[in-house]
C-alpha cells in the first residue's frame, strides 16, 4: 500500500505549479522544514517569503501581497494558524475576501505527544464559523495533489488543514477532487459514514470489516467542509444511521456540520466520532486514535451499535 | 498643492466628518480630526491615485490601520472621488456600505481595518510585493498611538526593517490620547521614536495638524535601505475648540449646536452633501 504525506505531496505540487506561474507565492514562519517548503525556498527565493515565528503578521502579509495580484500560500502549523492569528484570518482574508489559502500543516493530533498546545482539534469549528472562507481537509497526498491544483486556480480565501505523518493512500493519482463535492467511496444501505481528512482510511477499513458481517455501508469523502455537500449528507441519512468520523473536536467540526443539515432538513439518528470534550490522552496520533476508537474497530463497532 | 489649500480642504473633511457622526449619532470624533490633516495631504498632494480607476495596479497603497478614524477617510476618499460625495449621508445607516470601520466594498479602501494592529502586516505584504514585482508603487500606513500596544505591530516593524522596506511609510497619529485617556498612562509608549529607531527604522517627527510640516517630510527623500515611520505629532479632536485634547471626545457625537460652533471654528459654512 502506497502512503505519503499530504503535505509532501502539497509542496512537490505547490513547486510544479510556481515554477510556471510567478504569481504563485509560499510564505513560512520559521516553518519551511515542518511544512516541508526547503526545496520551494531554495528554488524560488523570489517566490518565498519568510515571516520568522509570527503567525499574526504572516496572514497581514499574505493579504497585502493578494492585493497586489500575487496569491500566497501562507503555510505553517495549523494550531497556530487556527489561533493565534485567528483574528487576522477572520478579518484581513475572510472578511475582507483576500486570495490566500492558509495551509495548516500538522493539524489534528498529529504532534500528538507534544499535546494539547500544539494539536489543532477546535479549527473546523472556528473557521466554520467564519464566513467567507472555503474549507478542505484532504484525505491523503493523492487528493492533496488534486485539491493543491484547484486551489492555484481558485481566487476565494480557503483554509486547508493536513496532518504531518505518511497516510495511506485512499485514492490513485489523480484523485477524483471537485470542491464542495463528497466523494462516494462506497455504497450500502444499512449505515452511512461519513469521514474527513486521515478518517477516511480507517471509515474504509471499518466498511469493510462490517461487509464480511453482512452489514453493507456507504462511506463519503467530506473533503470540503464548506461549501458543504448537503445533497450528500442527504443521501447518506437514507440509509437510517449516520456516523461521523473526523480528527476533530466532537464540537462544531464535520459531525456538528452533518447534524445542522440533518437536524433541519432529515432528522436521522447519528453518532459523532472525534475527540472528546476534555483534555487530550496523549501518545503518538495512531496511540490518540487508539484511546478514543478512532480506528476502524472503533468505528466499526460504533455502526454496529447505533445501527 | 500648498499648505494653505490642504489646510482648507482639511477643515472641509472636518466638517464633513462632524456632519456624518451627528447625523449617524455614532462616531469616532476626536481621531478623525487629529487624523485629517495627514490624511488630506496625502490624498491630495501625496498619493498617486485614481479614483476612477481604484484598483489601478501602479497605485500608491494605503491603509488606515486605525480604522476607527474612518468618518475623515471616508469624507477624503468621497472628494477625491473615489464615490459619490452624496453617499456620505448613509454613513451608518442600515445596509449602507460606508460604515464604522473601513470596509473594502468601497471603493479605494484596500482592505478592511478596524481590529487594531493588523494594517501595518498588510501594508509589509504590499510593500514586498512591489519590491518583488519590480513595481513604484508605495504604501503609507496611518495607526494610532494607542494601537501601538499591539503586539502585532513589533511584529510587523521586525518585518518592515528585515526587508528593507524603503517603499513603506509608517505614520502615527501621535495625539497621545487613547479612549481611557493619556497613552503614557494607559501603555507607556516614550522613548517612542527610539523604539522604532531601536527595530530598524529611518524615524522622522513633524507637526501632524500641519500640512506644511507634512508636506515638507513627504517631499524630502528618505535614506534607502530602511522603511520609514512619521511620528506625525497631532491633537486629538482638533479644529473643534469643545473637543480638543478631551478624551471624552473619543467617540462622543456633537450636538446640533456643537455642530454649529464646530463649522465657526472650522470657517466653513456647512458641507454641499446633506
Ligand atoms: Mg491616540
Amino acid at each position: 500500500m502506497k502512503t505519503e504525506a499530504a503535505r509532501m505531496a502539497f509542496t512537490r505540487t505547490l513547486l510544479a505549479l510556481a515554477r510556471e506561474d510567478q504569481t504563485i507565492f509560499a510564505t513560512a514562519t520559521d516553518s519551511r522544514g515542518s511544512v516541508t517548503l526547503n526545496e520551494f525556498a531554495d528554488a524560488l527565493p523570489a517566490q518565498f517569503v519568510e515571516c520568522g515565528i509570527a503567525e499574526q503578521n504572516a496572514i497581514g502579509i499574505a493579504a497585502g501581497l493578494a492585493n497586489a495580484g500575487i496569491r500566497p500560500f501562507v503555510c505553517g502549523p495549523a494550531c497556530f494558524f487556527s489561533m493565534r492569528s485567528a483574528e487576522q484570518v477572520k478579518v484581513d482574508i475572510a472578511y475582507s475576501h483576500m486570495n490566500v489559502k492558509v495551509i495548516g500543516v500538522s493539524g489534528g493530533v498529529s504532534y500528538g505527544a507534544l499535546g494539547m498546545s500544539h494539536h489543532a482539534t477546535q479549527d473546523i469549528a472556528l473557521f466554520r464559523a467564519t464566513p467567507g472562507l472555503e474549507i478542505f481537509i484532504p484525505a491523503d497526498g493523492p487528493q492533496t495533489v488534486a485539491l493543491t491544483k484547484y486551489l492555484a486556480k481558485s481566487s476565494e480565501p480557503a483554509y486547508v488543514r493536513m496532518g504531518r505523518g505518511a497516510v495511506p493512500n485512499v485514492y490513485e493519482e489523480p484523485a477524483p477532487f471537485a470542491p464542495g463535492k463528497a466523494n462516494k467511496l462506497r455504497e450500502g444501505s444499512d449505515a452511512a459514514i461519513i469521514a474527513c481528512g486521515e478518517m477516511v482510511y480507517h471509515a474504509l477499513k471499518a466498511a469493510q470489516a462490517l461487509a464480511e458481517e453482512g452489514i453493507a455501508v456507504s462511506v463519503y469523502d467530506m473533503h470540503t467542509l464548506r461549501p458543504l455537500d448537503e445533497a450528500a449528507i442527504l443521501e447518506a441519512a437514507e440509509t437510517g444511521f449516520v456516523v461521523t468520523v473526523e480528527e476533530h473536536n466532537i464540537h462544531g467540526g464535520l459531525g456538528g456540520a452533518v447534524a445542522e443539515v440533518l437536524s433541519q432538513e432529515k432528522p436521522t439518528r447519528m453518532r459523532i466520532l472525534g475527540l472528546p470534550d476534555a483534555k487530550h490522552f496523549t501518545g503518538n496520533s495512531a496511540e490518540v486514535f487508539a484511546h478514543y476508537g478512532l480506528t476502524a474497530e472503533g468505528i466499526a463497532q460504533a455502526v454496529r451499535k447505533g445501527r | 498643492m500648498d499648505a494653505t489649500t490642504l489646510q482648507t480642504i482639511a477643515n472641509q473633511r472636518r466638517a464633513d466628518a462632524v456632519t456624518m457622526i451627528h447625523r449617524a449619532n455614532t462616531g469616532h470624533t476626536g481621531g478623525s480630526m487629529s487624523s485629517l490633516d495627514i490624511l488630506t495631504t496625502l490624498y491630495y498632494a501625496v498619493l498617486s491615485v485614481r479614483p476612477q480607476e481604484p484598483h489601478w495596479p501602479e497605485r500608491d497603497r494605503f491603509l488606515l490601520s486605525k480604522g476607527h478614524s474612518v468618518e475623515g477617510y471616508l469624507a477624503v476618499l468621497a472628494d477625491r472621488g473615489f464615490f459619490p460625495k452624496a453617499e456620505l449621508a448613509t454613513f451608518s445607516m442600515a445596509g449602507s456600505r460606508l460604515i464604522g470601520h473601513p470596509n473594502n466594498q468601497t471603493p479605494g479602501v484596500e482592505v478592511c481595518t478596524g481590529a487594531l494592529g493588523h494594517g501595518l502586516s498588510v501594508g509589509v505584504g504590499m510593500a514586498i510585493a512591489a519590491k518583488r514585482l519590480q513595481k513604484s508603487y508605495r504604501t503609507f500606513v496611518l495607526m494610532g498611538d494607542g494601537e501601538q500596544a499591539e503586539g502585532s505591530v513589533w511584529e510587523a516593524a521586525m518585518a518592515g526593517a528585515n526587508y528593507q522596506l524603503d517603499n513603506l511609510y509608517a505614520i502615527i497619529d501621535r495625539n497621545g490620547l487613547q479612549i481611557s485617556g493619556a497613552t503614557e498612562d494607559v501603555m507607556a509608549l516614550e522613548d517612542f521614536a527610539d523604539k522604532w529607531r531601536a527595530f530598524g527604522w529611518d524615524v522622522a517627527e513633524a507637526a501632524g495638524n500641519d500640512p506644511q510640516s507634512l508636506l515638507t517630510y513627504f517631499e524630502t527623500p528618505r535614506p534607502a535601505g530602511k522603511p520609514h515611520c512619521l511620528i506625525a505629532r497631532t491633537i486629538k479632536g482638533k479644529g473643534l475648540p469643545f473637543a480638543e485634547n478631551r478624551k471624552d471626545w473619543h467617540h462622543k457625537v456633537p450636538s446640533a449646536e456643537q455642530l454649529l460652533e464646530a463649522y465657526a471654528a472650522l470657517g466653513v459654512k456647512g458641507v454641499d452633501w446633506a
